[in-house]
C-alpha cells in the first residue's frame, strides 16, 4: 500500500534523486529527508518498516562530543557556572544555576532570601526568552505552514512583532540580572557580583505587564491550533517544588509514584551510550520518561496561580496533558506563568545586604538540579579541599528525552504509514520539534530515512 | 523595482559549538525584520526549514572543527560562500573546546563515553582560519549583537566592518567603571582583552574573564606579574589564560609560561 517508489530518496525541498539499492536487503525502500530545521544541535532520524510495521527508530546526533565534564577537572569550582553555560547558548542560566545549586549543596551552602528570587528572577528570564523563542520561531511555523517565522511575519506583521516584543522582554530581564542574555556573567557561587537596585527592576515593570498580555493572547492563539489526536501513556518526570511551580529547585517526582531528594537521582535514573549517537540516553529504572513543559505541567498544575489555570483552561488545557503537539500551549502558559512570578518578585523585592554568601571550599560532593526549560538538568560534582573539580556528571533533559522522542516516533509512524511522504516527513519533524530538542546540549539538521523492508 | 537585482544570499553554519553565536542574530529583537528586509536567509538551519542552494554572498560560519567530518564540511562551506565571516570564540580561535588541545583525548572520551569506540573526534578543536580563508572574524563568546549588526551592515553596503581592536580597558573607561583592579584589587583580563562586549564585568564588580580574547599586541606579561602581586597563583593564571580563548596566539603563549 505505500506509494514509496523502491530506491527513492526524498531531500527537504521534496525533489526526489535515484538511490542506489543496499546489497543485501531485498526491496528495501529509502526516504531521506535533507534537513531538520528550527532544532538546536544536529541530527537525524532513522525508521526501519517491514511489512507495515515499523521495526526501528534511530535518532542519530552528529553534534560533535563536547567533553565538557573532562573539561571541569582540575578547574575551581568557581569557575564552574561560567564554563557550564559555555554547553547551551539557548539556556545558560539554567546550566549556571544547577552547577551553582550543586556546589553549594556539596559545601552545605543554602543560598535564600532575596538572592534566591533573584536567581528565580533571572530563571523566569531564560524562560520566557527561550519558550518565546521556541513557541513562535521554532514550532509555530509548523502549525501554520511556514518554513520559518520570517515569511509568516511577511503575511502576520503584527504577530511576529508581538512575538519579538515577548521574546526582547525575557532577554532584557537576563541582561539586566546576567550582564548580558547569552552566557551571563553576574551568577556564581554563593549567589551574584552584583545585585540590582529597587529602582532597576523597577524600571521593568511596565515591559513585563505588556509581556504578560502578550503571553496571554499567545495562549488564547496557539489554544486555537489544530492538534493530531495523540496521547502516549509517558512517565512524566519533574522537580516539584513546595509552594511553587518548579524552575529553581525541589524534589523529583513522577506520576507513578518516584518521589525522591535530587541527591537520590543516580540511584533511580541511568545513563547509556547507544552506537548511533554522540548523545547518551537517560532511563528510568530501565524505561524512558519525559521531562520538560509537559511534565511539569501535569505533575504541578494545582501549583500554578489561578489566574494562569484558567488561561490554561480556556486555551483548552485540562490538568494533566499528553499530547506532545500540545506542548506549544503548555509553553505559552509557562511563559505566561514566568511573567507573573517576575512581576510578583519584583514587587516584593528589597535589596539583600550582600550579593552574595561567603564560600569556603573544601573536600566534598553534592548534586543539584533546576527546571531548563526543555526539563530538569541534573549536576554533580565532586572537589577537593582547594575547590578544584576532581569529577563532574551532567545530564541534560534533551539526552533524557531522547528515548521518550523515538518510542513518539514509533508510535507515531505506525499509525500514520498512510500518510503520502511529504506529510509523513514533515509531522516526523514536527513530532522531534515537540520537544525543543536542544541536541547542542546532549552532545540542527536532520536526515529522515525510512526504510521498507520487505 | 529599479534595478530589480535579487537580495544578497546570507547563511549561518554551525560546527562544534553551542548555538548562542547564531542565536545573538534571532536576539536582534528590533532589527531582525528589518534585516529579513535587506538580505535573503538563504541557509540559516537553528531559523529556517527553507533551504536556498548556494553559492551564498555571505556565510556566518559558528563554531570550531573538531572531527573528520566537519573539516571536511567548512571547505564546502568555503567554496559556495563569496565572504566568510567566522563568528565567536569558537570559530575564530577553537573555543572552549581547545581545551583539549592540552590534554589527553582518548582520555577526555573515555571520562565522558563508557565506549569510547564509538565517537569519533579530532585531537585538536581549531578555528576556521586552521581550514579554509577567512575573510573577517569576530570574536566573543558570545559575539555582541552589536557587533554583529555593524559586520552585516558593512556587508550590506559594502565597506569595512568598524570593530575596534583595543582593549576592554578603554570600554570601561568609556562607560565610567571605576578601575576593578586598581581600586579593588580584582584581578581582570580586560587590559589584554579585545574590546567589544562593553565591559560587562567590571560593571558587575568583577573582572574581565577574556571572552573576547587577545587585544593587539598585549603585554601579558606585565598583566600576570601584576596578577602574581594580587596575590593570585601560577595554576590560577594558567587557568585564566586558557579557558575560552585557550588556542589564541597571546593567551596560549601567555598560558605556556604559567604550567
Amino acid at each position: 500500500m505505500s506509494k514509496r517508489s523502491v530506491g527513492q530518496k526524498i531531500n527537504s525541498l521534496g525533489t526526489a534523486q535515484n538511490e542506489p539499492q543496499k546489497p543485501g536487503i531485498p526491496n528495501s525502500k529509502t526516504i531521506q529527508v535533507g534537513n531538520l530545521a528550527r532544532v538546536e544541535g544536529e541530527g537525524a532520524l532513522y525508521v526501519r518498516v517491514r511489512d507495515n510495521q515499523v521495526e526501528e527508530v534511530r535518532l542519530n546526533i552528529f553534534e560533535p562530543p563536547r567533553f565538557f565534564e573532562a573539561f571541569l577537572r582540575g578547574r575551581s569550582f568557581a569557575e564552574v557556572p561560567d564554563i557550564t553555560a559555555r554547553i547551551c547558548g539557548i539556556c545558560p542560566v539554567a546550566y549556571q544555576m544547577s552547577s551553582c545549586q550543586a556546589l553549594e549543596a556539596a559545601l552545605g551552602l543554602e543560598v535564600g532570601g532575596q538572592l534566591k528570587a533573584l536567581r528565580r528572577l533571572l530563571y523566569c528570564g531564560e524562560w520566557i526568552e527561550s519558550h518565546a523563542l521556541h513557541i513562535y520561531f521554532l514550532h509555530l511555523p509548523d502549525f501554520l505552514g511556514y518554513p520559518d517565522s520570517v515569511r509568516l511575519a511577511q503575511d502576520q506583521p503584527e504577530l511576529v512583532k508581538q512575538a519579538l516584543k515577548l521574546k526582547k522582554t525575557g532577554n532584557e530581564l537576563m541582561t539586566l540580572l546576567g550582564g548580558r542574555e547569552i552566557h551571563p556573567i553576574n551568577v556564581k557561587v554563593g549567589g551574584f557580583y552584583r545585585v540590582p537596585r529597587k529602582a532597576e527592576l523597577q524600571a521593568m515593570q511596565d515591559r513585563l505587564e505588556q509581556a504578560r498580555e502578550i503571553a496571554y493572547q499567545t495562549v488564547r492563539f496557539v489554544g486555537g491550533l489544530d492538534f493530531p489526536d495523540f496521547e502516549p501513556d509517558y512517565t512524566f518526570v519533574s522537580l516539584r517544588e513546595e509552594g511553587a511551580y518548579p524552575i529553581l529547585q525541589g524534589r523529583m517526582v513522577s506520576n507513578r509514584g518516584l518521589d525522591i531528594p535530587v541527591a537520590a537521582f543516580e540511584q533511580h535514573f541511568h545513563e547509556e551510550q547507544v552506537a548511533h549517537s554522540n548523545a547518551l540516553h537517560a532511563t528510568l529504572e530501565g524505561q524512558p520518561y519525559l521531562v520538560g513543559p509537559l511534565a511539569r505541567y501535569s505533575l504541578n498544575f494545582d501549583q500554578l496561580p489561578a489566574s494562569v489555570q484558567a488561561a490554561a483552561h480556556a486555551a483548552g488545557l485540562r490538568p494533566i496533558c499528553r499530547n506532545p503537539f500540545q506542548s506549544i500551549v503548555v509553553r505559552a502558559v509557562e511563559t505566561l506563568y514566568a511573567c507573573e512570578e517576575a512581576l510578583r518578585i519584583i514587587t516584593a523585592y528589597e535589596e539583600p545586604d550582600a550579593p552574595s554568601m561567603p564560600v569556603v571550599p573544601k573536600a566534598s560532593s553534592g548534586a543539584g538540579c533546576s527546571e531548563a526549560p526543555r526539563g530538569i538538568l541534573y549536576h554533580h560534582y565532586q572537589m577537593d579541599e582547594q575547590g578544584l573539580i576532581a569529577g563532574a556528571r551532567i545530564v541534560p533533559p534533551t539526552s533524557q528525552n531522547l528515548r521518550m522522542i523515538e518510542d513518539d516516533l514509533r508510535q507515531f509512524v505506525a499509525a500514520h504509514l498512510e500518510l503520502p511522504k511529504p506529510e509523513l516527513t514533515l509531522r516526523c519533524e514536527q513530532t522531534i520539534r515537540n520537544y525543543d530538542p536542544c541536541i547542542s546540549c546532549a552532545t540542527h539538521f536532520l536526515r529522515l530515512t525510512v526504510e521498507h523492508v520487505h | 523595482m529599479p534595478g530589480k537585482r535579487s537580495k544578497p544570499k546570507l547563511a549561518v553554519w554551525k560546527f562544534a559549538s553551542c548555538d548562542g553565536c547564531q542565536l545573538s542574530l534571532l536576539d536582534c529583537e528590533d532589527e531582525l525584520l528589518a534585516l529579513a528586509g535587506a538580505v535573503k536567509i538563504a541557509n540559516f538551519l537553528e531559523a529556517s526549514s527553507a533551504v536556498t542552494p548556494g553559492p551564498y554572498d555571505r556565510s556566518l560560519v559558528e563554531g570550531s572543527i573538531t572531527t573528520p567530518h566537519d573539516a571536511e564540511r567548512i571547505q564546502a562551506v568555503r567554496k559556495n560562500s563569496r565572504f566568510l565571516v567566522a563568528i565567536g570564540a569558537c570559530a575564530t580561535a577553537g573555543g572552549i573546546q581547545a581545551l583539549r588541545n592540552f590534554a589527553d583525548v582518548e582520555e577526555f572520551t573515555r571520562i565522558v563515553y563508557a565506549r569510547p569506540e564509538y565517537i569519533q573526534t579530532l585531537k585538536h578543536s581549531t578555528a576556521i582560519a586552521e581550514h579554509v580563508k577567512v575573510d573577517f572574524e569576530l570574536r566573543g563568546c558570545p559575539i555582541s549583537k552589536g557587533q554583529l549588526l555593524e559586520v552585516v551592515s558593512a556587508f550590506l553596503h559594502k565597506r569595512k566592518p568598524n570593530i575596534p581592536q583595543h582593549s576592554v580597558c578603554l570600554e570601561c573607561k568609556v562607560r565610567g567603571t571605576v578601575c576593578v583592579m586598581v581600586a579593588q584589587g580584582i584581578p581582570c583580563l580586560g587590559p589584554v582583552t579585545q574590546a567589544g562586549c562593553g565591559a560587562i564585568c567590571p560593571a558587575y564588580q568583577r573582572g574581565c574573564y577574556g571572552c573576547f580574547g587577545p587585544q593587539e599586541n598585549p603585554n601579558t606579561v606585565a598583566l600576570s606579574a601584576w596578577w602574581t602581586h594580587l596575590g593570585v597563583g601560577e595554576a590560577a593564571q594558567l587557568r585564566a589564560f586558557r579557558t575560552y580563548n585557550a588556542a589564541a596566539g597571546a593567551f596560549s603563549k601567555e598560558a605556556a609560561r604559567h604550567v
